[in-house]
């Protein structure tokens, strides 16, 4: 009888075996512990004294996640479950009249098959060539896709690594998928290229560093945003980036101040007078090279054009890397101390720049089955989501959806309510989904209208739990509030 | 340990639970009454479960040869709902979920002018007509399934008060195999009491279906040791019948003896009727046809 937990929750309480729920089919015994079921997450706003709609409960901190009475809900397809086979309606169905019109939610879990992540990690650092391969614990979960300005992309997953591979290439990428969609770290090995731990709404780490910020742009954009400040302090800019390094004197935006030529030849291959490709190798140095010392990336510096005396600033395009040079007789660059009003404006390309963070956008198909469980014709939700009728939210987090066919869409995990993923054995990621749609317009489409049930009456079987509604989402079931 | 949870649905409906018992309460009327009747649910509601659980023990105990004394009004209720099944194995637990809507509608709607009411307690309703009023109740096939099968039209002129559906997929534990048996009656706990009883009797032994002691999903189980149903293999059809039929026998004796009014059983597609009111509740039953089996009354 060790497995027999008492349960505390209300005056009955009721002795339950493991694995079993007790009288109220609210509280369970599982491997031991007293658990509350709650299946269902609803997500609520209420009215603030002028009216507005808020989340409510913000600042209460002994709130336990209990419904509010009154408050506005959604319900969330967080643990609604799913139903299978996939042409019985959806787990739920539920009608809501916020704001007078009749509105129907159609809330499910869905199994995706066809489901992957595109990550944004915001560095300069070279994580790896496009087209290599990202690992993790040894497995490909997916590769290196293209360089987007000041970040570098990754994609995860998909159906070839999760069920075109090997049996452990598939659970790997499961996993590592469903690791970064709940808003952990996973560490990442790119092939030839960095390992990189990657977590949602956080900086990256670069090979044990820490990113901490964005350029501010790329060494020429750098010199456009800042010449005027500089103009008068310094003889001679360089802008030190993987990408594009500038040089004010040669940049238009110098030639535009009637700078004059200052004779610093730094390597690489110009693009435009002032801009330079590959002036370095890819790194984690100064502005994304594998630059330490600025001065290595200075090819000459013309006798016949430079001058005793000349102020060099060379910065990286984060600001965090800078260096002062003044030319001595020789013309040869000794390192000095910065001017103060030179320093403000190297600051100032730090303060310029955003924090460096990944981001992970969850990507996935609803397919015929999920629609299924919507209307028994699903093109009809198909081409209701297309003609922007009905809304598609996930866990109340708004998403985009592709133009095409299909329902393919895109959702920033970070909006997404805590636990809002699992996974099944296929391997497969399960995520919840929501279509919202005027109840007249559900009918219309073939919808399971003997299935709708009213927001009040899954709220009453007391196994729901409340989050508070996030302010920056919008609200799901406001009409014409199209995400 | 929680307390009574008290909430009220944008539409008006009050809902008031506490531990297992869960109440959607409705009431029609004028607002004032409405309002009048509300609050005395929700002061009757209060302290409701701890008056029960002083007595629990005795309540979970089999009748035997005495009829079971108790203190509270709901759980004397009880007692009586289940003394005309006294010749089986049963226990006042049987009605307790009717028991309890019950009393909450009596206390709710005393001294209000309303037009109707009900007090759903987790699918058993005891409800309030004013002469000339009706409600429709909606009556499930399956409890699994919880898909709506038909609607059942309530009169005032009719003698039912409550009505209440039992079986092996249910909240409780049953020793049939009904996948509903729904019970109209004079109040929700005669109802309750009997669906429960009815559906243990919808049965059979045949290979597929599984069954386990009581006690062994739940250590307090009022039916102990006793074999519940915990799966049921597709049946063929005479088997659904005849299993079927041992439930309308002991449906029409209880209606023989004034215990109920009616009742509707389902198994698979297999669908009974008993009572003046059955014809009421199969109208709109939808696709479920009970005539070619022949077993409608």
């Amino acid at each position: 009888m060790s497995d027999l937990i008492r349960c505390d929750a209300c005056p009955v309480l009721c002795r339950i075996r493991a694995g079993r729920a007790g009288a109220c089919d609210r509280y369970a015994n599982q491997a031991g512990e007293l658990v509350r079921l709650d299946p269902l997450l609803v997500a609520q706003r209420t009215l603030d004294q002028d009216g507005a709609m808020v989340p409510f409960l913000q600042t209460a901190n002994d709130w336990d996640g209990a419904l509010v009475a009154g408050a506005e809900s959604f319900i969330t397809g967080v643990g609604s479950t799913t139903t299978y086979p996939d042409y019985k309606p959806a787990p739920f169905i539920v009608a809501s009249k916020p704001d007078g019109v009749d509105m129907v939610t159609v809330v499910s879990e869905g199994i995706f098959s066809y489901c992957g992540l595109k990550v944004k990690i915001d560095t300069d650092r070279f994580l790896g060539d496009e087209q290599k391969a990202v690992r993790c614990q040894g497995e490909q979960v997916g590769h290196v896709t293209t360089a987007e300005y000041g970040s570098q992309m990754l994609a995860l997953g998909g159906v070839r690594h999760l069920t075109g591979g090997s049996k452990k290439e598939g659970n790997v990428t499961c996993q590592t998928m469903l690791e970064l969609c709940e808003g952990r770290a996973v560490e990442l090995k790119v092939d030839d290229g960095a390992v990189v731990v990657v977590q949602a709404g956080q900086p990256p780490i670069v090979d044990g560093e820490n990113e901490a910020l964005m350029r501010v742009g790329c060494g020429s954009a750098t010199l456009g945003m800042f010449a005027p400040q500089w103009h008068g302090l310094v003889d001679e800019v360089v802008v030190v980036d993987d990408h594009i390094t500038g040089v004010l004197s040669e940049h238009q935006a110098g030639k535009f101040l009637d700078m004059p030529a200052a004779g610093v030849r730094v390597r690489g291959r110009r693009s435009t007078p002032g801009r330079y490709f590959q002036v370095a190798g890819h790194g984690d140095g100064w502005g994304g090279t594998d630059v330490s010392d600025p001065l290595s990336i200075i090819d000459r510096i013309e006798a016949k054009t430079a001058w005793p005396g000349l102020r060099l600033l060379m910065v990286s395009t984060t600001g965090e890397d800078s260096a002062y040079f003044v030319l001595d007789d020789d013309l040869l660059p000794q390192p000095a101390e910065m001017p103060d009003r030179v320093q403000v404006v190297v600051d100032r390309i730090a303060e310029n720049c955003e924090p460096a963070l990944c981001s992970v956008l969850f990507m996935a198909g609803a397919g015929g089955s999920l629609r299924a469980g919507v209307t028994e014709n699903p093109v009809r939700l198909t081409r209701s989501v297309r003609e922007k009728i009905t809304r598609v939210s996930c866990g109340g987090a708004p998403v985009y959806v592709w133009p095409g066919g299909g329902i393919t869409l895109m959702v920033d995990v970070t909006r997404m309510p805590a636990g809002s993923f699992g996974y099944v054995p296929t391997p497969a990621l399960v995520a919840p989904i929501e279509f919202t749609l005027p109840l007249a317009d559900y009918e219309a489409m073939g919808g399971y209208m003997a299935a709708v049930r009213s927001v009040d009456d899954v709220l009453a079987t007391g196994k729901a739990k409340s989050l508070p509604w996030r302010g920056d989402n919008p609200w799901p079931l406001t009409p014409g509030n199209r995400l | 340990m929680s307390g009574p949870s008290i909430s009220r649905g944008a539409d008006g409906r009050l809902f008031l639970r506490h531990g297992p018992i869960e109440l959607i309460i409705e009431m029609l009327g004028p607002a004032a009454e409405v309002a009048l009747a509300q609050a005395q649910a929700c002061r009757y509601f209060d302290g409701l479960l701890d008056r029960l659980v002083k007595e629990l023990p005795l309540l979970r105990r089999p009748l035997g040869a005495a009829y079971p004394m108790f203190r509270d009004p709901v759980a004397r209720a009880m007692a009586r709902a289940v003394w005309p099944h006294r010749d089986e194995y049963i226990t006042p637990m049987a009605a307790v979920a009717g028991a309890v809507a019950d009393g909450v509608l009596a206390a709710s709607v005393q001294g209000c002018d309303l037009v109707r009411g009900y007090v759903n307690n987790g699918g058993d309703l005891a409800f309030f007509l004013a002469p000339g009023a009706s409600l429709d109740a909606g009556v499930v096939a399956d409890l699994d399934q919880g898909e709506l099968a038909g609607r059942v039209h309530l009169k005032h002129a009719m003698a039912a008060r409550g009505i209440a559906t039992s079986g092996w997929r249910g909240r409780s534990h049953s020793r049939g195999i009904a996948d509903a048996v729904t019970v109209l009656a004079a109040t929700a706990a005669l109802a309750d009491a009997a669906a429960t009883m009815i559906a243990n009797r919808v049965d059979i032994d045949y290979p597929g279906i599984e069954r386990v002691p009581a006690n062994s999903l739940d250590p307090d189980s009022d039916l102990g040791d006793l074999a519940v149903t915990v799966a049921v293999a597709p049946l063929p059809l005479g088997v659904r019948r005849a299993a079927l039929l041992s439930g309308v026998d002991r449906a029409r004796g209880l209606l023989a003896q004034g215990v109920i009014q009616g009742a509707m059983l389902t198994l698979g597609n297999q669908v009974s009727t008993v009572g003046s009111v059955a014809g009421k509740i199969l109208k709109s039953a939808g696709p479920r046809d009970q005539s070619e089996e022949g077993l409608a009354t």
